[in-house]
């Protein structure tokens, strides 16, 4: 289970919204990255059927996700690598730890990886009294900092030049300067010793080939590839949905997949790990395992309604479009996966309605998300299923209840609700000031604090059409 | 021509002046309009926040109250995309209702997409000497794809100096019940649409969803701009009459 954050949702937005440096870098970043994606979707002809391509493709697999994990379990192990099944974070853990002291290591080099976000793997491997850094620029800068993801594909996306410059000089003993050519020189100077000295690589992965037993990483810094090459061992974490079928199936995702996050046709490095280095292989690791994690998508599985969310990519296209991503970030989720992507799977991944299920509020609804989905998931629709659901489970808040209960007694029958109208017109008498209900009241503060209320009019549209007709 | 007016309760009680306005549009192009008085609201706002019970008992009186019309015309994106999309689930359990909201979604339109699509009119003979820039509201926009219509409309109509509204398409925040269950991030939303709005120096926003206008209007009126919010059935009557 995912540690709780102490503050409610609405405390958690207050909190981010006053931090004016993050919102700056996030609204900036998204614009671009989404600005790209549409870029990218128009040169490519007929997205639609791209989309649509990519959802049958993931649609296909996770019907039949018992069989392809399958498939890809006997080919990895064909391959000579090693296969374990986690069934939860605690689980998973173990498996990677145990094999990590089995090979007396001592540093781990990591490569980019939200499953191993999800698992805590960083802190159980500290506390094994192991060295693991990460290898991803932006999850190193993370590192540093203390802080967790973001955003699924830029994690550091809350973070400007100047605070990157910071924490590079603070870790350097010396001022590095905030230019794009000088932060990189600095990480790169400190990854390509860690690169050369792990006893253990760790990665990530972006799709499975299931025909082969193929774990594929994309990267735009060639992390993923030093880090499968160099180290002796290489552990590969997955969430068990990751998987497709063929190779053709991987060429049509990763046409996607950048292009959504990035607006790339393709990324700088795609890298495709089959097992360890065979005889005539050039570079390679000795050893290889892949770590399976399951972590409550059974449960999504066996959910007729959510199952679909397993279809997702992890493009992060979602997160770029969301108005309210771009408003609070990514931390204000206070979950691993934030973002429309991470409101609907959260819930359903730690099975906490009541907890995590407020996350489905963290939506107007308007749809942008499932607007951007390349595997064409309705996440606005999933939200709108969670609300409910969570309502009916019982967790909702009295007076809500009992608001909605009085709209319900009297929008139900038109003569009740004609009487509700003009209860309220009459009411709202006293505070009526040029068409606007102004002041802040207790009821009306959360509305009128940013915002004039529109007043009732004196007399409805029904009445006006009731006296033109006579 | 014959088309049942489906008001909405924000209309309503709010802004009374747009079906006002959307009924001279109508009747100045032909259409002989009737008011079903048994209709009160979509139920939306439950229906969004979760309630499908409460949502359900006034949803019905929607499958009711237009049963015998032809047509069903509405000055809101949002509240016939609750028909449309949320309906089918509100009453999947339940086939002779699951079928009546499927009849209802087939002939319930956007005002502008009925005055496009089904009166065939893109030009209604308005003319509008103003400044004006367009939201394009979330639900009109993804699930009843009509902002083509209200483009055809607007660009058909004379004198109109129209400028495009940065980030047109996002949200404007309000949301239902989102705009008070976290009210600041829909602060934060509002207030991003409104200086885009006053960036254009429009005199006027144009939109088609009543209950996003009345989000921005109040924002921009808490902020003392003189910018007019205007539906586009209102824009199109003033343009009729002058």
């Amino acid at each position: 289970m995912s540690e709780r954050p102490t503050l409610h949702l609405r405390d958690r937005t207050v909190k981010a919204l006053k931090d004016d440096q993050m919102r700056q870098a996030v609204r900036k970043a998204v614009d671009r990255l989404s600005g790209n994606k549409d870029k990218a979707a128009r040169e490519l002809p007929n997205w639609e059927d791209w989309r649509e391509q990519t959802k049958l493709i993931r649609q296909h697999t996770v019907n039949h996700l018992d069989y392809y994990l399958k498939l890809l379990t006997d080919n990895v192990r064909k391959a000579g690598g090693k296969v374990y099944f986690a069934p939860g974070p605690e689980d998973a853990r173990q498996i990677i730890t145990g094999l990590c002291k089995q090979y007396g290591a001592k540093k781990i080099v990591k490569s980019k990886s939200m499953v191993t976000e999800e698992i805590h793997l960083n802190k159980a491997l500290e506390a094994a009294g192991m060295d693991v850094i990460e290898s991803d620029l932006a999850e190193y800068i993370l590192q540093l900092a203390g802080e967790t993801p973001s955003h699924i594909i830029v994690p550091a996306i809350h973070k400007n030049r100047q605070q990157i410059a910071e924490l590079f000089s603070k870790a350097a003993g010396e001022k590095v300067e905030p230019d794009t050519p000088a932060l990189t020189a600095f990480a790169r100077k400190v990854l390509r010793n860690k690169f050369m000295t792990a006893d253990v690589g760790i990665t990530g992965c972006n799709f499975a080939v299931a025909e082969t037993g193929s774990i594929t990483l994309v990267t735009n810094e060639g992390n993923a590839r030093l880090t499968t090459a160099l180290p002796r061992v290489v552990i590969s974490v997955m969430g068990m949905e990751r998987v497709i079928p063929t190779f053709e199936d991987l060429e049509a995702v990763l046409s996607m997949l950048p292009r959504n996050a990035t607006g790339q046709k393709l990324t700088s490095y795609v890298s495709v790990i089959n097992g360890p280095r065979k005889p005539d292989d050039i570079d390679g690791c000795e050893k290889f395992h892949l770590v399976i994690v399951d972590n409550g998508r059974s449960r999504m599985l066996a959910d007729e309604e959510f199952r679909q969310a397993l279809h997702c990519i992890r493009c992060g296209a979602c997160f770029n479009v969301c108005p309210v991503y771009r408003q609070i970030g990514g931390h204000a989720y206070g979950s691993v996966y934030g973002g429309p992507i991470g409101s609907v799977i959260t819930p359903m991944l730690e099975g906490d309605l009541e907890f995590w299920g407020e996350l489905s509020y963290a939506s107007t609804l308007c749809a942008a998300c499932t607007t951007a989905c390349p595997a064409k998931i309705p996440l606005q629709d999933l939200l709108f299923k969670l609300r409910q659901r969570r309502v009916s489970a019982g967790h909702t808040q009295a007076f809500e209840k009992f608001a909605f209960g009085m709209w319900k007694r009297f929008f139900k029958l038109p003569s009740t609700y004609k009487f509700a109208m003009k209860a309220a017109s009459l009411g709202q008498k006293p505070l009526v000031n040029n068409g606007y209900i102004t002041a802040k009241l207790p009821l009306l503060a959360n509305w009128t604090n940013s915002r004039y209320m529109r007043a009732a009019a004196d007399t409805t549209f029904r009445d006006e059409w009731k006296k033109r007709k006579k | 021509m014959k088309a049942s007016i489906f008001i909405t309760c924000i209309c309503d009680s709010m802004f009374p002046q747009v079906g006002q306005a959307m009924v001279r549009v109508l009747e100045k192009l032909g259409v002989t309009l009737d008011f079903p008085p048994d209709q009160t609201c979509c139920g939306q706002p439950a229906l969004s926040s979760g309630y499908w019970e409460y949502a359900r008992p006034v949803a019905e009186t929607m499958l009711a109250a237009f049963r015998d019309s032809k047509y069903v015309v509405a000055p809101a994106g949002s509240c016939i995309t609750a028909v449309k999309e949320y309906y089918p689930l509100l009453f999947a359990d339940n086939p002779e209702q699951y079928r009546q909201a499927k009849e209802l979604s087939a002939k319930i339109y956007e005002f502008s997409e009925f005055v496009v699509r089904i009166l065939n009119k893109q030009d209604v003979g308005a003319r509008f000497p103003h400044r004006v820039t367009y939201h394009s509201s979330c639900h009109a926009r993804r699930f009843l794809n009509t902002d083509k219509y209200v483009q055809l409309l607007l660009s058909n109509v004379k004198e109109i100096d129209f400028v495009p509204l940065p980030h047109e398409e996002a949200c404007c925040g309000f949301g239902g019940t989102f705009s008070v269950k976290l009210p600041e991030i829909s602060e934060a939303m509002v207030d991003e649409k409104a200086r885009n709005i006053l960036e254009t120096k429009a005199d006027v926003l144009v939109g088609v969803d009543l209950s996003c206008l009345m989000n921005i209007d109040g924002r921009l009126k808490k902020q003392k701009s003189d910018i007019r919010v205007m539906h586009v059935a209102e824009l199109l009557d003033e343009g009729l009459r002058t």
